[in-house]
């Protein structure tokens, strides 16, 4: 019997598969669906900064908009005593979650700013969630910010949501860092207990026939995966905090990677949106049968066994193997 | 025990009475009672209970009739209920009045007493409705305060218990119904315990039962009816001595003393009025103050109006009366005299004869009329009718508050007599529709009237357009209460809130001497003062009024509240009115700044604290120069060209000085001129459209979107550029029969609301700057002269000849004249593009009955109408009879077309010797389905008209006064799915059924929308509306399908938003019908929640989610064997969300109960999928010639 248990933030997880922050978590129903598939925990969908301003915003301007301007009409919408908002109905998700999973929750923040927004940091918590994700989302345009700046603020805002709960919390960050061993370093300093590497930015098109910018969602491959991989080997056993690798882990081959790499856990997302969410028990089981079939007897004996501290050539994950790819490319 | 003190308006303090002293309420909205439904509504989905700890049952009719209906129902089946109403929509009632009356049976019916359209409709107060019932046999009792519709509804409700006789309890609409007053709230406990429960069972026990049974609505003969009439008698005779008992008893709970008749003033009083309604505290604090000042005067305050005490009149007149004046709120043409005077002077003459009225000689007794539609009625005007009744001689029948130069029966009054107190703060608000003013004035109110121990008073005047419209917010605060139903004309402090209102209304004419006058304004401090008129500087000069200033706009930009400036000016009058200290009403302005957004979110919150903040800081007093400087001055006057009456009565009305204009102003029977608009340049945008002709395309789409007709298309020869202006744009015309022709988009920039529809819609980007299109908004004040040169210059072009032009094409529809222009519809309306549209297709000989709801007022409501003519003075002729028969008004004028048309051709013949076989072969025989026939025709009948002139027969008098008609006529029912779907849907389907001639185009909002957002049957499955709190439940109505249900109707469903071409199409096709054809279209509305910039998109979301499947059903197609069905738009591609929750009235439901709004959104998924296979299935059938499957 292959132990595929491990242990991510202090949480006991029955495997390194994680379900990451998306959209499909929003119905609680897909939840206990990837519970039953075998995901080990389930990181829920964002809630974004933006959307609880915007929401609060837009429903103000719109229930009030052309009021109080003509007799027959002083109002357009009946009186609405009470307003449920998107961080309202996330804490009765995580609470209806919690009432019938057995796998830990982790709630997710998304914003970038020390504001008011993260006091739902605590009401995630307090509606049971396990473990909080914070997503740091942030693309810089302006010319006088520096990089100095930047990771101050990142630092900041983990320091500001580390102080309001007591559950572990994981800082999901993009790759964009001149020194990310250097910044993670300091994120831990900040309170992260994990870091999820990396998000994935949504990057926008171009629609050349209309001149306009397109929204547009672009599925993950098994190719982005590297990135991750670099990244988590180079830091494996550099910084204190579990890694988390999230993009690119399609298949049982990719959560095995992940985990060689450094990972402690594997995240999913497009792969359940193309694939169906069952789809976890087929990744489940060829890392059952990898295993097997390689004489590792747990998930945890193959932890890190491709860092690069662990590796023969801790190179290969620095500039010589750029060199050495391109080389090989001619 | 100590009540709560509140401050509420009469429309509330009604309904918290009714809510909670009934089991079933019927309603249906009609201003200004809506209110009273809404409230009851909104307290039933918060299942708030009754005194009997169970929630009501609240069920929106389908007209006031049905409301009368289901509540003559709900009494006989022994329920206690109740409903609410104005105007019409009491006289649709009248028929379930006299039988619920008949038949003695216990209830209350709320009015907030409102005129009744006559000449012309008005949603203002005078009690022609309520005067209208009087002989219903229900008692009509009169609130004049809001404190006493408090009170007397409780007393109405406990008196129909005890008498039996139903009661009809009445306030002034537009007065007591929307005035915010404080007032003391009767608590549960008091309710209980005036409601006798023995009562309320006796009630039930005479209810319908199968257990029990009865039968009650019998039909009499000759023999018997009028005997069992009579047996009603006692009931009446108790019934006033039974109302009183109820007051009495009322006294002893709560305190406060009523009368059936109530008299004020000198006990030895020799000048008496008798009044009723709210004008009674206007007498009342005039009689204090000429009393106090040593006249010896009265004021009898009618309550019970019917049944009519004699007694208890009696008892109130002072036997030192001399003379008596009866004002009446109504008018009653023909009559004697109104109805409270013709029964003042039977009373007092009756009394006087059989001594029951103590008195040496009898009164003289005048009666007069006051207020209608909400006309002012101040203590000048009591004061001119107490001297009125010093003379030996005076008027009779006389009028009170107008200018009556034909038949000189109004009375002079002297507008400066003035009778407030010096410790009341009188302050008035010039704010913009929407910028939040008067919400910030009602919070105020809030502050004062419950933080302390002043009293306070509201009340709120809005003028009749739907976007860029005037607020005016009277408020009086003092430590007295507050007896002064009327605006104010001497304010301590006046606020405009709205800079560029300085240049046209005159302001500070209301402001006293040592006021303070504070201005929003983008100006600096040391600017704003060369910024004034000239008018303005003199008057704060002579009048030494302190000045302030803030730039609220910027600071609410900047915190992001957008165009909110509520709370900053609130802020400010706080700060310099000294009401209550400065900290205090900061203090308290925050704490009911959290009340009102607390619930809205955190950063709602925050940003109206710092708005509290920042106003403080950015507040600065102006120094007053001693001199006007300004060179400019009011801009109140119409160009030279303007008619006569646009320059001497219009423009009065649009500065608001309508109430100087004399009686002789007036057309004698409602009849106006059409095409008014045009003089009457709003300016309300800030931006305004400017065509860049080297990117346009010339599809025309964005005229077609325009809702105010602003922007326009023009093709022309090139040599008629002559005299145009150097920056007058133009192109080369794309059209192929418009060869060497010129092509030009132009704006008329003061007549732009800022919608932004025609850049959002157009379609052709600017290859170097994607930002940039055809159609861009520019800031209008540099570039308003030359862009108003430029539309004075396409004004003079001529439009193409219509014979010219391709009808299937956008494009060439676009170069029509649109005969509908720059209406007072919301920025952005969904509805008028296509009113637009059918008059650019067949406006010169469009005859349009329209129904009450949004197209009538903004097609019909003065001071200026935007239905216009062509240069041969053709164009639409219009008329709004009803709400609710819009449908058979329209059908009237087919069947007189019809009738003239026929009875014009026999004259014809008969003349045929006279007129020449050729022209009479001409005149019956041309071709007039297309544009050159039907220019023909009008050639021919000009001929004909002509020869006529020469024929001495009576026939050819007669053919003369109908040669007209010869010409194809277009008849257009117009109105909104409250009308079609609802109130009027009993004649509109009868209409269908008859296969008329007609039109009828539905404007479909999915709700009332001129009356605020009621639900109607055209509401979508869970939808938000009024009266759906919780959402629509049900499915909306399927009028298209219902209409196809005939066989022989056309019927289309359209969305020009979604596909411009086929609604074109839709039209062409329905007008050339020869029968009843139906066009239902989508019409996005503000109703719906969102920025109307997107209702396009929304139009097309809607279309593609399969929500409002476009649709052509001709069945004409039928006889060339088609299928009469075509689908016009395809297989729903678009999930229902993406439609749904890009709109308010849906996400709102999100917001406050997410299960139910998730599950309607899956039924709403399966209803779309099952009607669309059933059109599927439908448009698909195989038809044979002949209807033969």
């Amino acid at each position: 019997m292959i132990d595929l248990s491990t242990n991510y933030m202090g949480l006991k997880l029955k495997n390194p598969i994680v379900a990451s922050s998306s959209y499909l978590w929003e119905d609680s129903k897909n939840i206990k669906k990837a519970e039953k598939s075998g995901a080990a925990a389930v990181v829920l969908h964002s809630l974004f900064e933006e959307q609880l301003e915007i929401e609060q915003e837009e429903l103000n301007k719109f229930l009030l908009q052309g009021t109080e301007s003509y007799a027959e009409a002083i109002t357009y919408f009946p009186e609405i005593k009470e307003f449920k908002f998107a961080p309202d109905e996330y804490v009765e998700l995580i609470k209806e979650v919690k009432s019938n999973s057995e796998i830990p929750i982790i709630g997710s923040l998304n914003g970038v700013s020390d504001g008011g927004w993260i006091k739902y940091a605590k009401k995630i918590e307090d509606a049971g969630a396990d473990a909080l994700e914070l997503n740091i989302y942030f693309i810089p345009t302006d010319i006088s910010l520096n990089s100095e700046k930047i990771e101050e603020n990142y630092s900041n805002l983990v320091k500001s949501v580390k102080q309001k709960i007591k559950i572990p919390l994981a800082v999901k960050l993009s790759p964009y860092f001149t020194s990310t061993p250097h910044f993670l370093k300091s994120i831990e300093k900040a309170g992260a207990d994990a870091f999820v590497i990396f998000n994935r930015f949504y990057q926008p098109d171009i629609d050349t026939q209309n001149l306009e910018i397109k929204p547009n969602l672009v599925l993950s491959t098994s190719e982005e995966l590297r990135l991750r991989l670099r990244w988590a080997a180079i830091m494996y056993g550099k910084v204190n905090p579990d890694i988390a690798i999230t993009g690119g882990v399609h298949t049982g081959n990719d959560v095995i990677k992940t985990i060689m790499a450094g990972a402690k856990v594997s995240m999913m997302t497009s792969a359940l949106i193309k694939n169906e969410i069952e789809h976890i028990t087929k990744v489940l089981s060829e890392i059952n049968e990898w295993l097997l079939m390689n004489d590792y007897k747990s998930i945890k004996s193959i932890h890190g066994l491709m860092s690069q501290e662990k590796v023969l050539e801790p190179s290969a994950y620095e500039r010589a193997n750029y060199m050495k790819t391109l080389g090989s490319y001619k | 025990m100590k009540r709560e003190m509140v401050t509420i308006d009469g429309n509330e303090a009604a309904a918290y009475v009714a809510y909670h002293v009934n089991e079933v309420i019927s309603i249906y909205p009609i201003t200004p009672s809506s209110t009273m439904g809404e409230l009851s509504d909104q307290w039933a989905s918060e299942r708030e209970p009754n005194i009997w700890g169970t929630v009501p049952h609240v069920t929106e009719m389908q007209s006031e009739g049905g409301a009368a209906g289901a509540v003559h129902g709900s009494l006989q089946r022994g329920a206690l209920t109740t409903t609410f109403t104005a105007s019409q929509g009491l006289l649709l009632m009248i028929p379930n009045m006299y039988k619920i009356a008949g038949e003695l049976t216990s209830t209350v019916f709320h009015v907030s007493a409102r005129s009744l359209a006559t000449h012309a409709l008005s949603i203002f107060c005078d009690h022609g409705d309520v005067m209208s019932v009087r002989s219903t046999g229900f008692a009509l009792l009169a609130s004049n305060s809001v404190q006493e519709v408090m009170d007397l509804a409780l007393i109405a409700h406990a008196a129909t218990l005890k008498s039996r006789v139903p009661f009809l309890h009445f306030f002034d609409g537009f007065r007591t119904s929307a005035e915010t007053s404080k007032v003391e709230r009767l608590s549960i406990d008091d309710l209980k315990k005036m409601i006798d429960e023995d009562l309320v069972r006796a009630h039930r026990a005479r209810a319908l039962s199968p257990d029990n049974p009865i039968i009650r609505g019998t039909s009499h003969n000759p023999d018997t009816y009028f005997q069992a009439r009579e047996k009603i008698n006692p009931y009446y005779n108790a019934c006033p001595d039974l109302v009183q008992e109820v007051m009495d008893k009322f006294a002893k709970i709560v305190g406060r003393k009523y009368k059936l008749f109530q008299y004020e003033g000198a006990p030895d009083a020799e000048r008496i009025i008798i009044i009723m309604g709210s004008g009674a505290e206007t007498v009342e604090e005039t009689v204090n103050y000429l009393n106090k000042r040593g006249e010896k005067v009265g004021v009898l305050k009618v309550r019970l109006f019917r049944p009519f005490s004699l007694k208890h009149f009696i008892s109130e007149i002072p036997s030192s009366v001399k003379s008596i004046a009866v004002l009446d709120r109504t008018k009653e043409p023909g009559a004697l005299g109104e109805p409270l005077y013709l029964d003042v002077t039977s009373a007092i003459a009756s009394a006087f004869s059989n001594g029951m009225l103590k008195i040496d000689k009898m009164p003289k007794i005048i009666g007069g009329i006051y207020g209608l539609s909400s006309k002012e009625f101040k203590p000048s005007m009591v004061k001119a009718i107490f001297d009125e009744l010093k003379k030996s001689e005076p008027k009779n029948r006389f009028t009170v508050g107008i200018n009556d130069d034909i038949t000189h029966k109004s009375l002079e009054y002297d507008p400066k007599f003035f009778v407030e107190p010096e410790n009341r703060t009188r302050a008035v608000f010039f704010g913009l529709g929407a910028d939040g003013t008067v919400s910030a004035n009602k919070s105020s109110i809030k502050i004062i009237g419950e933080e302390t121990d002043n009293y306070a008073q509201g009340f709120f005047f809005y003028d009749s357009k739907k976007a860029g419209s005037l607020t005016i917010s009277h408020l009086r605060f003092g430590p007295e209460p507050i007896r002064s139903p009327y605006l104010i004309d001497r304010a301590n402090f006046v606020a405009c809130h709205q800079c560029s209102f300085l240049n046209k209304y005159d302001m500070l004419s209301v402001a006293e001497k040592d006021s303070i006058f504070l201005l929003n304004s983008p100006y600096p401090k040391d600017e704003v003062w060369n910024q004034l008129p000239k008018n303005v500087q003199q008057q704060i000069i002579d009048k030494n009024i302190k000045f302030y200033t803030i730039d609220a706009y910027d600071i609410a930009k900047d915190i992001g509240l957008g165009v909110r400036i509520n709370t900053i000016m609130q802020t400010c009058f706080f700060a310099l009115s000294n009401v209550i200290p400065k900290e205090e009403a900061i203090k308290s302005i925050k704490k009911f700044t959290e009340k009102t957004y607390g619930r809205k979110g955190e950063k709602i919150l925050k940003m109206n604290y710092e708005a509290i903040d920042k106003a403080i800081d950015n507040l600065y007093e102006v120094k007053v120069p001693e001199k006007a400087t300004s060179s400019f001055d009011l801009k109140l006057s119409m160009p030279e060209e303007a008619p006569d009456y646009v320059k001497n009565v219009i423009s009065k009305m649009i500065v608001f000085k309508g109430d100087e204009l004399p009686v002789s102003a007036f057309p004698d029977d409602g009849t106006y001129p059409t095409g008014t608009t045009k003089w009457e340049k709003r300016n309300i945008s800030l931006d305004v459209p400017v065509w860049d002709p080297e990117i346009c395309i010339q599809c025309g789409k964005c005229a077609f979107v325009c809702p105010h007709a602003v922007i326009r298309a023009k093709v022309y020869p090139k040599d008629a550029l002559k005299n145009a202006p150097a920056s007058f744009k133009y192109v080369e015309a794309r059209f192929s029969q418009f060869k060497d022709y010129l092509y030009t988009i132009q704006a008329s920039p003061e007549d732009c609301t800022g919608c932004k529809l025609c850049y959002e819609t157009c379609p052709s980007k600017n290859k170097q700057d994607p930002m940039l299109k055809a159609i861009n908004m520019e800031f209008k004040d540099p570039i308003l002269d030359r862009e108003k040169e430029n539309w004075n210059f396409f004004e003079s072009l001529p439009y193409v000849e219509r014979e010219k032009l391709n009808f299937s094409t956008v494009k060439d529809i676009q170069l029509l004249e649109p005969l509908f222009e720059f209406s007072g519809a919301c920025s952005g309306c969904g509805q008028t593009p296509y009113v637009k549209l059918m008059t650019q297709l067949f406006g010169d000989r469009a005859i349009i009955a329209n129904a009450t709801g949004c197209s009538s007022i903004y097609g019909g409501n003065l001071p200026t109408t935007p239905y216009t003519k062509n240069k041969d003075g053709r164009g639409p002729t219009w008329s709004n009879s009803l709400f609710e028969d819009t449908a058979e008004f329209g059908l009237g004028m087919r069947l007189a077309l019809d009738k003239q048309k026929e009875y014009a051709i026999e004259l014809v013949d008969k003349l045929k010797d006279d007129l020449g076989k050729d022209l009479v072969f001409e005149l019956k025989n041309t071709n007039q389905d297309n544009e050159a026939g039907i220019q023909k025709q009008r050639e021919m009948v000009k001929l004909l008209k002509a020869k006529l002139k020469s024929i001495q027969k009576p026939e050819a008098k007669d053919l003369l006064s109908l040669a007209d008609s010869l010409v194809k006529k277009s008849v257009w029912m117009l109105g909104g799915d409250g009308w079609a779907y609802d109130i009027g849907y009993g004649g509109l389907d009868h209409v269908l059924a008859l296969g008329k001639n007609v039109n009828i185009l539905v404007l479909d909002t999915e709700v009332y929308s001129n009356t605020g957002g009621q639900m109607s049957k055209a509401t979508p499955l869970g939808a938000v509306a009024k009266f759906a709190m919780g959402g629509k439940s049900t499915s909306k109505k399927d009028l298209a399908m219902m209409a196809m249900s005939y066989g022989n109707v056309y019927v289309a469903k359209v969305a020009f938003g979604a596909n411009n071409a086929q609604t074109v199409k839709a039209f062409l096709e329905a007008e050339a019908y020869e029968g009843t054809s139906i066009i239902i279209a989508y019409s996005h509305c503000i109703n719906q929640g969102y920025d109307l910039i997107h209702g396009p998109d929304q139009q097309k979301a809607a279309v593609q989610s399969g929500y409002w499947p476009l649709l052509r059903y001709n069945p004409n197609l039928e006889k060339e064997g088609k299928n009469p069905l075509q689908l016009d738009s395809g297989k729903p591609s678009l999930p229902i969300d993406n439609y749904v929750y890009n709109e308010t009235r849906f996400k709102v439901l999100l917001h406050s109960n997410p299960e139910i709004a998730k599950k309607f959104l899956e039924d709403l998924k399966k209803d779309i999928q099952k009607k669309w296979s059933f059109y599927k299935y439908w448009s698909e059938m195989p038809v044979s010639k002949e209807g033969e499957k």
